[in-house]
């Protein structure tokens, strides 16, 4: 058979039912392939496009996202989706058309060193050689996407050999002698957790997004209240701990809540799950959490005391580890009631600093606002994506996600244009949820051309377009620190994002009223198909509490 | 200090402190990786994206044909290393990464002098290259070309006796390194 129809077999037998793609000259092959092969392919409009909505494919339903891209500029255009899926650990396979070999190295049209360009940004590569290489080559990609810590693996195919005619088995074990990630957690190191936890005075569980991936939502709950451990999840790992539960701190880090960041501060024990103490959530490093000592599950030996030194070091995947240290944990019997004086201290700060803003005298919408009408409109259940800046971390703070994948937005590299797309593959995956998206007017014009994908393909997301006119976080940041100096980020008026929306036959909205926006919300979700609702919102709104840039936890402004 | 995002300035000073910890010595990396295309600019690239500047590289294959060994030598003082090797690790081809301790450890470098020899120098050269157990492989009138094995102390002790009499070149292959001992390294 074909190389490129075996190509075809290799996804079907990992499980793939949908990818996103656009065809070119060095892929070709693979599209004659495509064209019966029975596997939904999405056309999207530009190949970075089909790189996040892999992403929010693979996020929403934790299964490997694919995409698919020609030579060249094509392959160029998935840099960023592939960085972004590095940097968030999605597991998502790309295939990307190459030249054929005898042009290899000799600046062929529509030639770029795929390989290398991409090299320090994947989890894994491989560069086909030789045609029967090709199915392995795919199944080996897949099981290093999806196992250990999940990332992204770009898979090169030259045009020759994809229409090289080869005998096709099937490949049934994949062995990978360099590759065996630690996935049980030490159990001397587990009991070792158990009892710093159970004689901690001042406890926090700070998870992260290796809470979703392992699937170990339920766990962390469960060990939770084994006894009474406040928690606090980083922005990747919302929705790993319900935002309505009692122990909830609320986000930690830059623009978390006072309550999860004076816990830290303030804590005698810090148990990092499935966390990397990012830049973010640390804030000025030598003052962070100075009283603390450290316990960090992680499945990636390189994250352990890569920041931080680790007292209490755990390689292994999050759920093993929380089923296993759940064990030790009952066993030691702990008296809840140690706990008494850090829960007042913890409900004090609740009390004294819910997350709050000033609601506008009149019928203005503030930004905030937008997000807790959308929350009320969707009864808290939709799966909610979002772009990068403010508005992100509005949504971060006042939609209370419940449940693990119901957050969907690019954390480490914080790619603007991420949002649409995302959301086009999140809703492929998950068909029957209400899928909605958080943008800016900034970020939403980065990869707005998925709009006519939506519209062809009948991907009916919810588009609400946080429109304040600026680039509004490069803004705050030079209000703030830069003395108003406002360089460059006025985006004005332009364009009008109604008559854009119709343009491309989806449903274009507009909101200016608080008084009526939740029921404009449900309004919009209960419109078939793609729509989009430019919401106007205060235009200098800035986003609060926050760690100002070196400052430590106990610091925190507005 | 400035801080990043502020418009508080730098001074280069502050750069310099804020770089991660240095261990203070030469760190031989033993590398066992498989025998594929790519997998030694992985393992550069790792270097490369952190300004670490790597000292001696050699790249051969072992016993498995499957496998070769990579054998780097970096500096501690210069760069903080502890990041770079957990993050080869990761690397899907790496097999094995042995950060060896150099009093456990038998190292040997080869180097190649061209040396000039004029009729005057020749003997006392010839003595040096005797001392060090190394051997003439090429002559001319007014050269040699000169092989020796050992240390990289040895060799770096051979070329300041031979600069000299006129050092027109030397190549060094860069340390392999074994460890001492029954166990492989």
């Amino acid at each position: 058979m074909r190389a490129v129809d075996a190509v075809m077999e290799c996804l079907k037998a990992e499980g793939v039912d949908v990818v996103f793609g656009l065809p070119g000259g060095a892929n070709l092959p693979t599209y004659d392939a495509f064209y019966d092969a029975g596997i939904r392919h999405v056309l999207v409009r530009h190949e970075a496009g089909g790189g996040h909505a892999a992403e929010g494919y693979a996020k929403a339903t934790g299964k490997v996202g694919v995409a698919l891209a020609t030579s060249g500029p094509g392959a160029t255009n998935l840099v960023t989706p592939i960085a972004d899926a590095m940097m968030d650990s999605v597991p998502v396979v790309f295939i990307t058309g190459q030249v054929r070999t005898e042009l290899l190295g000799t600046d062929g049209f529509q030639e770029a060193d795929t390989m290398g360009i991409t090299l320090p940004i994947v989890k894994h590569s491989f560069m086909i050689q030789h045609p029967l290489e090709i199915p392995r080559a795919i199944h080996e990609a897949f099981h290093i996407a999806r196992t250990g810590r999940p990332g992204p693996v770009v898979i090169d195919v030259p045009q020759d050999l994809s229409r090289a005619e080869i005998p096709y088995e099937p490949v049934l074990d994949v062995s990978l002698p360099g590759y065996q990630p630690t996935t049980e957690g030490n159990q001397k190191q587990i009991r070792q957790a158990a009892n710093a936890l159970a004689s901690a005075r001042r406890p926090v569980i700070y998870a992260g997004g290796g809470v979703i991936n392992s699937g170990a939502a339920a766990e962390l709950v469960e060990f939770a209240t084994a006894d009474r451990f406040p928690v606090t999840c980083t922005l990747m790992g919302l929705g790993g701990f319900p935002g309505t539960h009692p122990q909830w701190l609320g986000m930690l880090g830059m623009h978390g809540t006072r309550a999860a960041n004076y816990a830290m501060d303030e804590a005698d024990l810090i148990c990092a799950i499935g966390a990397r103490f990012d830049d973010r959530i640390t804030g000025k490093l030598a003052e962070f959490a100075p009283q603390a000592k450290f316990i960090h599950i992680d499945i990636d030996p390189a994250e352990i005391s890569k920041n931080v030194p680790a007292h209490i070091p755990i390689v292994g995947d999050a759920r093993n580890v929380l089923r296993k240290l759940l064990v030790e944990y009952r066993a030691l019997d702990a008296d809840p009631a140690r706990l008494g004086d850090w829960w007042t201290k913890i409900e004090a700060w609740k009390a004294e600093h819910p997350l709050r803003y000033e609601d506008s005298a009149d019928s203005e919408i503030k930004p905030q606002y937008l997000i807790q009408a959308l929350y009320e409109a969707t009864d808290g259940q939709a799966i909610v994506v979002s772009d990068v800046g403010q508005h992100q971390m509005w949504t971060a703070q006042y939609y209370h996600f419940t449940r693990p994948r119901q957050w969907i937005n690019s954390g480490g590299l914080g790619t603007m244009g991420f949002g649409l797309p995302a959301a086009m593959g999140a809703k492929v995956g998950a068909p029957d949820q209400t899928v909605c998206v958080i943008a800016g007017d900034g970020s939403i014009q980065m990869n707005i051309q998925e709009l006519a994908t939506c519209v062809q393909e009948q991907i009916p997301v919810k588009v609400f377009i946080m429109n304040n006119g600026y680039l509004g976080m490069v803004r705050q940041w030079q209000e703030l620190f830069w003395d108003h100096r406002y360089s460059q980020v006025d985006m004005g008026d332009y364009p009008d994002f109604v008559k854009l929306a119709q343009a491309y036959g989806a449903t274009g909205l507009r909101f200016t009223d608080k008084g009526s926006l939740v029921e404009d919300i449900r309004n919009a979700i209960a419109t078939p198909g793609a729509v989009v609702a430019d919401v106007r919102v205060t235009r200098e709104e800035n986003t609060y509490p926050m760690i100002a840039p070196g400052a430590a936890a106990r610091d925190m402004v507005g | 200090m400035g801080e990043p995002g502020t418009k508080t300035p730098l001074s280069l000073e502050e750069l310099d402190a804020a770089v991660g910890l240095r261990t203070g010595r030469k760190h031989v990396l033993s590398i066992l990786v498989e025998n594929r295309p790519g997998v030694l600019t992985r393992i550069a690239g790792l270097f490369a994206r952190r300004g670490f500047n790597i000292e001696t590289l050699t790249v051969g294959p072992t016993d498995n044909e499957q496998f070769s060994r990579i054998t780097l030598t970096v500096d501690g003082a210069l760069h903080p290393i502890d990041q770079v090797t957990k993050q080869l690790h990761k690397l899907v081809n790496v097999l094995k990464i042995r950060d060896l301790e150099p009093a456990g450890t038998v190292t040997r470098e080869l180097a190649l002098f061209k040396v000039s020899a004029e009729a005057q120098a020749r003997s006392e050269i010839l003595e040096y290259t005797e001392i060090f157990r190394g051997r003439v492989v090429d002559t001319t009138k007014r050269s040699l070309t000169i092989e020796v094995t050992g240390s990289a102390e040895k060799i770096e002790a051979f070329e300041r006796l031979v600069r000299v009499h006129g050092l027109i070149e030397m190549m060094r292959t860069g340390e392999i390194a074994m460890s001492r001992g029954r166990a492989e390294t």
